[in-house]
């Protein structure tokens, strides 16, 4: 159920330092953001496709995930034609179908693709601890970053037990329907889920303090910027300006 | 419930920033390192609930859980939902950066809102409670989708109808959260009292 399949890899993406991936790609995806037009927005996919190549993930998985994301954008696709008010109007039939409405949820389309793509190939690429680990190193606050590495540390254990208490309703003949005892099961099943996950952080926590825990985590990870992360920094920050460039030009 | 990549426009994105960056400092200056485990294993909790799938007719809906956070969590409902979708966003790709903190506003907002008018009335006998928990997991959805219909509104006045169906569809899963929330907190009241109360 829950798996981080890109982020094992040996790629040149996979090769650059994490920080100066978090950081460029957080700089490109607010920038590709605030793009409007399309010749900046077509550049910015292409820039995306090409770091999610280079990254060398499995496509196929890469388009079942941009798939389901463009299920949510299909909405825009069918209610903005209809009701973005604009001057083209064509009718077809009984109604009438924007222009406007459908340059939008164009735009719309190329710049979720292009962001989530580099979400994909910058940070998907990295285990969690490393995100975790890295975003310390960017100065992220400790209880922020602590908190974040104990969720996830503790999401597969939860996850177990959430498929024990599943098991042990199914055996007993469970079967979910749109019922009320249905969600008064569900309803108990979360609050078992709960209760365990809060005892279970009370041994947690007496086991910390016999360890010394003293509010800090501790991370052996030592970041390397090699050149090569230098050289990926300017490229990218590179491209970002170009398409910010490219959005004043033909916005102007 | 987020609103994907790409759609919002950049003063929506970055005001959404700044609130979800003040409210999370505010939850973790409340968050001392004695709860700090706790407040963390339970948000794995809530994370690992909130992918379940529940009936609704032909489909199914998965649960939000955004009010029986605020109950528990408070303030801590900022930092947690702020790493949920962090997480969310890492190993599924639903929402992103940009939309990271406009995203934890529409979650975590009304889960302290609902906090601050629902808690006092979760300790009181079961009728209160349960009219409390109620409308505690029926109200924090519908708040979260109101706040995300302003969202989009605010980025684009033609996003008007396109906001209101945001709400109208999510009026089923208001319902059903409602249901879970009531369940959930009696349960919780019933079994282990300490969890509700603290």
């Amino acid at each position: 159920m829950i798996e981080e399949p890109f982020a094992a890899g040996n790629s040149i993406i996979h090769q650059i330092d994490p920080r100066f991936r978090v950081a460029a790609a957080t700089f490109y995806s607010f920038a590709v953001a605030l793009c409007y037009e399309f010749q900046p927005l077509i550049v910015a996919l292409t820039v995306s496709l090409v770091s999610v190549l280079l990254s060398g993930v499995g496509l196929k998985t890469v388009l079942k995930r941009l798939a389901i994301v463009n299920v949510f954008i299909l909405l825009f696709w069918i209610v903005l034609p209809l009701t973005y008010k604009g001057n083209n109007v064509y009718s077809l039939g009984p109604v009438n179908v924007y222009l406007a409405g459908i340059i939008l949820a164009a735009k719309i389309t190329l710049k979720s693709n292009a962001i989530l793509m580099v979400l994909i190939s910058f940070i998907a690429t990295m285990t969690f601890a490393t995100l975790g680990h890295s975003l310390s190193r960017l100065r992220i606050p400790e209880k922020l970053v602590f908190l974040l590495m104990i969720t996830y540390r503790y999401i597969f254990v939860i996850q177990q037990e959430y498929q024990k208490i599943i098991r042990s309703i199914k055996i007993r003949g469970f079967k979910p329907k749109t019922t009320l005892h249905t969600y008064k099961t569900f309803a108990y099943v979360i609050g078992m889920l709960l209760i365990r996950a809060s005892e279970r952080a009370d041994r947690v926590y007496n086991a910390m303090r016999c360890r010394g825990f003293n509010g800090k985590y501790y991370s052996l990870t030592d970041f390397q910027a090699d050149a090569k992360s230098w050289v990926f920094v300017t490229v990218v920050s590179g491209a970002t300006l170009g398409i910010l460039l490219m959005e004043v030009i033909f916005n102007g | 419930m987020h609103i994907s990549e790409g759609i919002l426009s950049g003063p929506v994105l970055f005001s959404g920033a700044a609130l979800a960056a003040a409210g999370t400092a505010v939850g973790l200056k409340q968050l001392d390192y004695d709860r700090i485990a706790r407040t963390g294993i339970l948000s794995a909790a809530f994370f690992v609930a909130s992918l379940i799938h529940v009936p609704l007719g032909p489909t199914s809906v998965h649960l939000i859980l955004n009010g029986i956070v605020g109950l528990l969590l408070g303030w801590c409902a900022f930092p947690a939902i702020l790493i949920a979708l962090l997480l969310q966003a890492l190993f599924f790709q639903f929402g992103g950066l940009t939309t990271l903190g406009i995203n934890t506003i529409v979650m975590a907002l009304p889960a302290v809102i609902c906090y601050y008018l629902f808690s006092p009335f979760i300790k009181n006998n079961n009728v209160t409670t349960i009219i409390a928990a109620y409308a505690c997991g029926f109200l924090c959805v519908f708040f979260s989708a109101v706040i995300m219909g302003g969202a989009l509104i605010f980025t684009e006045e033609n996003f008007m109808e396109i906001s209101m169906l945001v709400i109208i569809s999510n009026l089923p899963v208001m319902i059903i959260e409602g249901f879970i929330t009531t369940f959930c907190i009696l349960f919780l009241k019933k079994v282990q009292p300490s969890l509700i109360t603290k």
